[in-house]
């Protein structure tokens, strides 16, 4: 901020991850349609319920320890050469930088002028766009587990994935420092694992426990398809997860940074992926829309034409081609997504049969399988390409891409949620009372508002029939 | 009294740092924060098998659950 040219960039930084935040909110619209639309109604306002409120909890858990840990954590702690915690002043949440401040002198000791001065105007919009990631990761656990999860249950799994356990693989695999990136040439450019592998292997995590719902599987073992109320509401909410995923992409660049400032030579301006290697918002913009394409017509021919799957292979076919979407041929795009849309449908159902797995969403799928298989996809397309401008890093291969999707959809995804549902399952707090899940969750929440609203109607009838408005 | 840093606008602004009001007490803030969040999921998880307990106690009624299920407000 000491020179013109120096305010404008950050000024011009600040806006641009505002404007992300503004776009992803609408990838949780386009959740919380998308359940409500997928449960049947005796559990809509529920599954609503279910999904806003991991809302406010992702977001003040984050801001009193995830923003924290994505700066502390790159080194594992202690799995980079011994290396441990980093200091981040500025992230913990007693920071004078986590609140307004204009990059003056700081009043407290534990930042700098330094810190102050980089720190003041982008920490805010930078924790919100990580922010919105988090809810998006909470967000895709909540969908494959409706209509049986206990709410107190599911939001203490949202936490520990939107706070805790994707922001620490962000930390490992997202981030120019993160150790993953140094040993294995890890890169996942735009989240197909550090958010949808993991959020993917957490759903499945507490699946696992959670058990279907009644009614789901015969008792030959075929399962029955439990059809969306309002199939209508679902392709709308994925049509705004489409759009909110516009801002997700752009959220996962540098805008502009120096050339200098990222280990290359000479002194102009690029934007950077989350790595700091050059990319353009035009490569990705047409290898969005190449994958989007490459998903669906996929997704159309494999389903048959089914609009639920078709617009859900959409989404699957962007997930698996994200992970190298700053580097692909448009047309590489294309294919990567059709090949990930077809897994993702082959796989949901076959795991379905196999293990009796109630994926009510297909979110397992889309997410998991889908960051899986996108992972593995770009060790081989990007084999041998830089994953850092710096010095000193591993190269991108098959094998550091297979193990990090393992430490994504595995370690990080499915263990500590399926270790936190068990506990849960085990004192009797993680699903419904059968009861309530055979009457509707809405009964439980909302039968006070059914009794008073026969109440009304009674009431207008009577006075319908006083003023000789019934004949 | 003031409960802020900022005493005027009409200084170079890069001398300027927090202008939130009470500057200092931030890690009470942070101790109140935590105990408000972890406190409603105490009261959420209560609450929410208070109202389970409840619903069933009336779902148990004879041919209240069969009325549920048929989508009949009880």
């Amino acid at each position: 901020m000491d020179t013109d040219i120096g305010a404008l960039t950050v000024i011009f930084t600040e806006f641009y991850y505002w404007l992300t935040v503004a776009l992803m909110f609408l990838i949780h619209i386009g959740f919380c349609m998308y359940e409500v639309g997928a449960s049947r109604q005796k559990n809509m306002m529920h599954t609503l319920m279910k999904n806003t409120m991991l809302i406010p909890l992702v977001t003040v858990s984050f801001f009193f320890f995830g923003w924290w840990i994505y700066f502390a954590f790159p080194n594992g702690p202690f799995i980079y050469k011994g290396m441990g915690l980093i200091a981040a002043p500025h992230a913990v949440p007693w920071s004078e930088l986590m609140g307004p401040h204009l990059g003056g002198p700081p009043v407290s000791d534990a930042v700098t002028a330094d810190d102050t001065a980089f720190w003041a105007r982008i920490n805010g919009v930078f924790w919100a766009a990580f922010l919105l990631f988090s809810w998006t990761a909470a967000s895709i656990v909540s969908g494959a587990v409706i209509e049986r999860v206990r709410s107190g249950a599911f939001w203490v799994v949202a936490v520990m994935v939107g706070s805790v356990t994707w922001i620490i693989d962000a930390a490992w695999g997202w981030h120019w420092d993160g150790w993953m990136v140094k040993l294995l040439g890890y890169h996942d450019a735009y989240a197909s694992g550090v958010i949808h592998a993991i959020a993917g292997g957490a759903a499945l995590g507490v699946l696992v426990h959670l058990g279907p719902r009644i009614g789901k599987f015969r008792k030959d073992g075929t399962a029955r398809d439990i059809v969306p109320h309002n199939p209508w509401l679902v392709t709308i909410g994925l049509f705004l997860i489409y759009t909110g995923f516009w801002g997700f992409y752009v959220a996962c660049n540098v805008p502009i940074i120096g050339a200098g400032d990222i280990g290359s030579a000479g002194a102009t301006f690029t934007a950077t992926n989350i790595y700091l290697t050059p990319t353009t918002l035009s490569a990705i913009t047409v290898n969005f829309l190449m994958s989007l394409a490459g998903g669906l017509m996929a997704g159309y021919t494999i389903s048959k034409g089914d609009a639920f799957w078709t617009y859900s292979l959409g989404l699957a076919g962007i997930i698996t081609a994200s992970a190298g979407n700053d580097l692909y041929h448009p047309i590489q795009a294309m294919f990567v997504a059709a090949i990930g849309a077809v897994c993702v449908y082959k796989l949901h159902f076959w795991v379905e049969r196999r293990f009796k797995i109630d994926d009510a969403v297909g979110a397992v799928a889309v997410h998991g399988y889908g960051g899986f298989i996108g992972l593995v996809l770009a060790g081989i397309l990007l084999w041998g390409h830089p994953s850092s401008g710096f010095e000193g890093y591993a190269a991108i291969t098959p094998w550091g891409q297979f193990i990090g999707a393992v430490i994504m959809f595995w370690v990080l995804g499915f263990l500590p949620a399926w270790i936190l549902c068990g506990f849960f399952k085990s004192i009797g707090i993680l699903r419904i009372p059968k009861e309530i899940e055979l009457a509707g969750l809405d009964l439980g929440d909302y039968h006070g508002r059914y009794l008073t609203e026969s109440e009304v109607t009674e009431a207008e009838l009577k006075e319908a029939r006083e003023a000789g408005l019934l004949r | 009294m003031s409960m802020t840093n900022v005493d005027s606008w009409a200084v170079d602004l890069t001398t300027i740092g927090p202008i939130y009001p009470m500057v200092g007490t931030e890690g009470l803030l942070v101790i109140l924060g935590v105990v408000f969040w972890i406190g409603w999921h105490i009261w959420q998880f209560r609450f929410e098998k208070r109202t389970y307990d409840e619903d069933i106690k009336l779902l148990s009624e004879p041919g209240k659950l069969e009325q549920a299920m048929r989508n009949h407000k009880l």
